[in-house]
């Protein structure tokens, strides 16, 4: 029997042992302790979050695969499915940056290819800490810099996405990659090992040791022994992933498999016994026959490797030389390992000796779920009180300031290193309200916009959770494109403290909430909990993925202004709400108050008119309001016009005007429209019951702003975009 | 016409040029496997971009090794037409078909942004359709871009009007700033001395179409076209 030391050094407690050793009736040896470790850590099982995650909504009838798969996979009509996931990489992602992003984008286009459908947009959602700090610009250099390094070397465009920067970041980067496939609806594969005798095939990569353990170590904190981990990162190669990504694709089109399953998380192990668990029966493999990368590896270690670009196939019999045909075509290996066989047991051998016989339903669905405690923290919303607030002096400068925030300010020094055109159906280029991709000989287009702002999360979790699903929508409708699907990345700390367990059961409830309003699936995501750093947590981080759909490409409308004298007009009304906002954190160093309100009601009315008068054409162009509200949102309308053309709006709310410029209510989006058609719009805004207010006109080379016939901005469009343009990249290259 | 487009491991534009030209331009267009030895009797053959080999080692170095190869040169060699776009420039240069080397864009980051690019010589099969100082927004998506020569070849290129493509300004001038990569004398884009074999670090494929942002890049390929159907096309007697 093992000791006491090694089953905690493998993040097990003494109870989930006891629960192991009456599940399996007998003491499991090191590499089968090593198994459970792997498939019974939070990062695998879910035991935290599993009876939470009950409560989103996961069906539709577009709906083709819900949560549990390799990815959600929704029917987007013409026959196709669109395929869709997003995964977090944020513990690899900091202790060694450029391979933790790079093999966070390996990993989510392997689950997208593994269904059978070829990936062909990628995005990813960012979180580091103040740029100021050294370490934090070598952390996100390095994580930019992975990102591009593998995406743009298997040739999937990496269109988008978004970046905060929070100082509880500093220690603990989010690193959150999205991708989605397009796969023929009636050609898609899941991760099954049917049919006994049937043989198992191991394709890719040769094994070595690198990654053992990732999946434990992202189910823990971190403390100073950081450096010790790093062995545990895996080290990512496109080039042979572009290889396996061809081969496996042409496969799966000749119908030449009947299962199959990338090893991501918990390599050989998770692969084998989740497909076997999946079809109701049993797995025997031979770890003498896997490709080795170095000699002398251990069952342990074979089976615990999380080396990169491997998958596992089941085929029939008669196929295997096809496969391997195809696989050697492409100068990759596929090797059979073993075969499916009766009973539900994981078999393992090694050296003609049986090193692992366990079931597979252990391993995979009898893991202990927990209902852990919840506590509200003691004061996680610091009441703002608004008046205490000083009305900036001079609200140009409080602007330029605001454009400089860089969670605010222009994004290309991070976006021109990713090639987001490869593949030739990227519409909209990074920077838009949503990344807009065509496809090919088709009218219909795919709009995707992920979204999460942890200062709302932390000060309101509910709302905020809430938000983020309304936020990405609302970037959605700006394109002109309505929601079919939903993925999400709950990034959070240990779910083991209350507060961190309230959190997250309350940005879950919002969600949900959310989601049931806009009739929208949640189809599969990730859990990353232990995010934590000498026993800090990051702020709640709930990433949304929203995919939406877009019946005429060639009504899409993008933010920038496209003429002149063209009247501006604002759908949704201004609230004196100034919580959470960007504008008192980067300004007045305030992370106080609560959110903004959110009426999904008055949300939906909104999205739905501005998608109507898309379709009808009505809109020259669409700009959604979120960080540093409708200021911000105006600047950026005028940076994205080609022209840089200006405007000049009168504002006459009674309410506080850094409220009125900087606060970020919801449920706002920014329009412009030709004078021919402004009274349509007026008069469609009526029916859907939305306020519209003309605000001023398009124009001139400044940005201007009066409230109540005062003068507050008067700027020039030139000098606020060096500004914006410049924040970041003189971070990374100083003059 | 009939293009040939060359699919080396690692190859990711392949797809974007196939569909261009059978798909925009309606022209014959095949895929040729890098480990095959048939050019299928394609009249122009493209290498497009990519990673080929992951690039590893340097960019294109290892294509140049690949079977097909042998059939390229020779078909090179003889007159026909070769365009290398990124990392088809990139291995023209490793074959030596074409003079000079890569090295690391200025910034010594990846670069993928539309760029302007000048029209310096029409008297090709590949920009006969253009006009001299004609500027075209076509994007670049490249690491290594930053085209070298040493400085008597440089003369040559000049002497012998094989500087085809030049990054420039939006009118068409020269500048630090408009020159992206930091490319000796804003080189974009070079022919070799026969004529038939252009190489250009810009992608034409991705500036073909409006709905992509900008058509600028159809010249190129409305040029191949052109030349083939007034030049290589047996004249009724």
């Amino acid at each position: 029997m093992l000791d006491e030391k090694t089953i905690t050094d493998h993040g097990l407690t003494s109870e989930e042992y006891d629960q192991i050793v009456r599940l399996i009736g007998k003491h499991p040896n090191l590499t089968e302790l090593g198994i459970f470790s792997l498939m019974w850590s939070e990062h695998c099982s879910y035991k935290s979050s599993k009876h939470h995650l009950k409560k989103l909504p996961v069906t539709g009838k577009n709906v083709i695969q819900g949560p549990g798969e390799n990815a959600g996979i929704i029917d987007i009509g013409g026959g196709l499915a669109a395929v869709f996931k997003i995964e977090s990489h944020n513990h690899p992602s900091f202790i060694e940056p450029y391979q933790g992003a790079a093999t966070g984008v390996g990993g989510i286009l392997r689950d997208i290819f593994t269904m059978g459908a070829r990936p062909i947009v990628s995005l990813n959602s960012l979180r580091f800490g103040p740029l100021s700090l050294p370490k934090n610009r070598a952390i996100m250099d390095g994580v930019v810099g992975g990102i591009a390094g593998y995406g743009n070397s298997i040739g999937v465009p990496t269109a988008g996405g978004e970046i905060y920067f929070n100082e509880c970041y500093s220690l603990n980067p989010l690193v959150n990659a999205f991708c989605l496939g397009l796969a023929k609806k009636d050609k898609i594969f899941y991760a099954r090992a049917e049919g006994e005798g049937n043989a198992v095939l191991y394709v890719g990569s040769k094994t070595g040791r690198d990654g053992i353990h990732g999946a434990t170590m992202a189910s823990a904190e971190f403390n100073d022994d950081l450096e010790e981990k790093r062995p545990n990162v895996q080290v990512g190669d496109p080039f042979r992933e572009k290889l396996l990504m061809e081969a496996c694709l042409e496969i799966m089109e000749k119908s030449l498999i009947i299962g199959i399953q990338d090893m991501g998380a918990a390599g050989l192990t998770c692969s084998t016994s989740e497909m076997a668990a999946n079809a109701g029966s049993g797995i025997e493999i031979d770890l003498d026959l896997v490709p080795q990368r170095e000699k002398g590896m251990t069952p342990y270690e074979i089976m615990l490797s999380e080396s990169q670009e491997r998958m596992l196939i089941v085929a029939k019999n008669e196929k295997i030389k096809e496969v391997q045909q195809v696989f050697s075509k492409w100068d990759l290996e596929a090797v059979v390992i073993g075969s499916v066989i009766k009973g539900g047991n994981l078999i393992v051998k090694s050296s003609g000796k049986r090193v692992v016989d366990i079931p597979v339903n252990a391993i995979v669905n009898l893991c202990p779920v927990y209902e852990r405690e919840m506590r509200p923290p003691e004061s996680y919303a610091p009441p703002l009180i608004i008046k205490e607030i000083p009305l900036p002096q001079d609200y140009n400068s409080s602007l330029l300031k605001l454009l400089s925030s860089p969670t605010i300010a222009d994004k290309k020094w991070v976006f021109r290193q990713y090639d987001h055109m490869v593949q030739t159906n990227t519409v909209f280029f990074p920077g838009a309200d949503a990344a807009l991709l065509r496809i090919k000989n088709q009218k219909r287009a795919l709009a995707i916009s992920l979204d999460g702002n942890s200062l709302y999360t932390s000060l309101g979790p509910k709302t905020g959770g809430a938000i983020a699903i309304a936020e990405a929508c609302r970037n959605l409708a700006c394109v002109g494109a309505y929601p079919a699907g939903v993925t999400n990345c709950l990034n959070f700390g240990n779910p083991e403290k209350p507060e961190i367990m309230w959190q997250f059961q309350q940005v879950i409830e919002g969600i949900a909430e959310a989601c049931k309003a806009f009739e929208i699936p949640v189809t599969g995501g990730n859990v990353s909990f232990y995010n934590d750093t000498d026993g800090i947590s990051i702020l709640p981080t709930p990433v949304i993925g929203v995919v939406g759909i877009m019946d005429d490409i060639n009504t899409a409308v993008s933010p920038g202004f496209k003429a002149k004298e063209t009247p501006i007009v604002l759908l949704g009304e201004n609230q004196e709400e100034l919580g959470a906002s960007e504008y008192l954190k980067h300004l007045h160093k305030k992370e106080k108050g609560c959110p903004p309100e959110l009426d999904l009601i008055k949300e939906k009315a909104v999205q739905k008119l501005c998608l109507e008068a898309i379709s009808q054409r009505l809109l020259l162009s669409a700009h959604d309001l979120s960080e540093g509200g409708l200021a911000i949102c105006t600047a950026e309308c005028a940076f994205l016009s080609p022209a840089k053309i200006g405007c000049s709006l009168s504002l006459s709310e009674s309410m506080r005007t850094d409220a009125l410029l900087f606060g970020e209510s919801q449920s706002r989006i920014l329009v412009t429209v030709d004078k021919t058609n402004l009274e349509r719009l007026l008069t469609l805004s009526q029916e859907f019951g939305v306020p519209a207010n003309i605000l001023g006109k398009t124009g001139g080379d400044r940005l201007i702003f009066f409230h109540n016939n005062k003068k507050v901005i008067d700027t020039a469009v030139k000098d606020a975009f060096n500004i914006w343009e410049q924040s970041i990249p003189d971070f990374f290259e100083p003059k | 016409m009939k293009f040939g487009v060359v699919v080396f491991p690692g190859s990711n534009c392949d797809s974007d040029t196939l569909y261009v030209v059978k798909e925009v331009f309606n022209q014959e267009a095949e895929f040729l496997w890098h480990k095959d030895h048939d050019l299928k009797n394609s009249d122009c053959i493209i290498f497009p971009g990519g990673f080929s080999y992951g690039d590893y080692l340097r960019s294109g170095a290892i294509a140049r090794f690949s079977p097909l190869i042998k059939e390229v040169r020779e078909f090179a060699l003889n007159g026909g037409l070769v365009l290398g776009i990124c990392n088809g420039f990139q291995i023209l240069l490793e074959l030596g078909l074409l003079p000079g080397a890569m090295l690391r864009n200025k910034n010594l980051k990846f670069l993928c942004q539309h760029v302007n690019i000048r029209i310096d010589n029409t008297d090709t099969p590949f920009t006969l359709a253009g006009n001299i100082g004609q500027v075209l927004s076509i994007p670049i998506a490249h690491f290594d871009g930053n085209y070298y020569i040493d400085n008597n070849s440089l003369k040559d290129l000049h002497k012998q009007n094989q500087i085809v493509f030049r990054y420039s300004e939006q009118n068409g001038n020269l500048s630090k700033k408009s020159n992206v990569n930091g490319s000796i004398n804003s080189i974009a884009g070079l022919i070799n001395k026969n004529g038939n074999v252009l190489g250009m670090m810009p992608h034409p494929e991705r500036a073909s179409e409006a709905i992509l942002g900008s058509d600028d890049g159809r010249v190129i390929f409305e040029s191949i076209i052109q030349y083939f159907d007034k030049v290589k096309k047996p004249q009724p007697c």
